[in-house]
């Protein structure tokens, strides 16, 4: 005859040792976990460098990306986007990126979305520029780190990948980006974000973005590499990064960034 | 003691059993946390090469100068020279075998992204020459009468 306690005992019991894993049971053996980490630790970590004086505002780099990546050309989703800001002596700031500015900015119009189209030129503008946007790469990636399936992860060389064969396209990871730089992929309905274009990185060749551009706003390089011009640039000059107060540690590095610029 | 009181035990003893079995068949072997940890490195290791092995499509400047040396030589000594052919001639690809022909914007639109007026300040647009393109002749192409790839030679 069991009595109501021992059924309880031996339940609770029960269920804890099938509540183990057995991962869990596994010795971990520190030596060799820490030889599985150096072998991955490479001496190269990608980073950005967006000067905004040299921007004109073009949208090539859009153009170009959007046909090197796939990324539906005519669908309103770009992994890059080249934002204008115009500040009025009126103390006024209008921001706008129309189709990611794919196409440039061939008007003075400035598109407030359901405002309409706001024409300011000429006089009224105390300062006006652009700024290119994409993936910061985060030292701490937000994104990452809600992911409830490991589907998007940081590679050794600090590159942010999303797997679409693992992607259950929740949608975390475009909510945890502070930068907006992830969307929905209209064709494969999974997450999407900038790459770095790691196809052309891993081989030696410059990001679609950086190669499309005349004007050399943009620039990559590996902050690891102290010959690096652009490492050089960043450790040398007065660079800014986007929202540093969210304490991702971005890694595009923003030259002439303004306070107006989110 | 009654087994019957054991039952949902079991029951649930299985499903744990066929949850750990199922993980063993569906997770791949490479997924684990790699070199950026626990936090951050949680993924499929053979990811990284399937992005490795994208396909390039843009192939720069240096890609076309061997068969389209008239034209590389002519734009390199323009201020044009800063432009990428496959910016306004498209992607490359495998260009000549796929594809043989590339399709040229020629649009007004295209030369519209830097000469039209903007005369920001604090931005480099400013310093870019630019039209009025509802002045200057609506409608046609501007390759009609400048040769972009020597815009300085003058109207054709």
């Amino acid at each position: 005859m069991i009595t109501r306690r021992d059924f309880f005992k031996k339940t609770a019991l029960s269920i804890a040792g099938a509540a183990i894993p057995l991962a869990a049971l596994e010795i971990v053996d520190p030596k060799k976990l820490f030889a599985e980490v150096a072998a991955e630790t490479t001496s190269t970590r990608w980073v950005f460098l967006v000067d905004t004086y040299k921007c004109v505002g073009c949208g090539l780099c859009v153009k170009a990306c959007k046909l090197e990546n796939e990324v539906p050309y005519d669908a309103n989703v770009s992994r890059t986007w080249v934002e204008r800001y115009v500040l009025t002596k009126k103390g006024h700031v209008y921001a706008d990126s129309p189709k990611a500015a794919r196409d440039g900015f061939t008007t003075a119009k400035i598109d407030l979305n359901a405002d309409g189209l706001k024409d300011i030129s000429g006089e009224g503008i105390e300062k006006a520029f652009f700024v290119p946007k994409l993936c910061n790469q985060c030292e701490n990636p937000p994104c990452v780190q809600v992911c409830p399936v490991g589907a998007t992860y940081q590679t050794a060389d600090g590159v942010v990948l999303v797997d679409r064969t693992w992607c259950i396209g929740c949608g975390y990871c475009i909510m945890g980006c502070p930068y907006g730089a992830r969307f929905f992929h209209p064709v494969y309905h999974t997450a999407e974000k900038c790459t770095f274009c790691y196809h052309r990185i891993s081989k030696g060749l410059k990001t679609a973005c950086v190669q499309a551009c005349p004007f050399g706003a943009r620039q990559i390089g590996n902050i690891k590499d102290p010959n690096d011009p652009v490492t050089q640039i960043i450790k040398t000059q007065r660079v800014g990064v986007l929202k540093s107060e969210y304490g991702t540690k971005p890694q595009v590095y923003y030259i002439g960034l303004d306070e107006e610029v989110r | 003691m009654k087994n019957h009181v054991f039952r949902p035990l079991f029951v649930v003893l299985g499903i744990v059993v066929l949850i750990l079995l199922a993980r063993i068949v569906i997770v791949p072997k490479d997924f684990g946390i790699h070199a950026r940890g626990y936090m951050y490195g949680w993924h499929r290791k053979g990811n990284e090469e399937d992005w490795k092995n994208f396909k390039v499509k843009y192939q720069g400047k240096e890609y076309c100068k061997d068969c389209h040396s008239d034209k590389y030589d002519s734009i390199n000594k323009t201020p044009h020279r800063i432009i990428q052919c496959e910016n306004c001639h498209g992607p490359a690809i495998d260009h000549p075998s796929d594809p043989p022909k590339l399709t040229i914007d020629r649009s007004r639109a295209l030369c519209l992204r830097c000469h039209f007026p903007l005369p920001y300040p604090s931005s480099g647009r400013a310093n870019i020459r630019s039209i009025d393109p509802e002045q200057h002749n609506p409608g046609m192409e501007c390759c009609t009468c400048h040769n972009p790839h020597n815009p300085m030679e003058g109207l054709r």
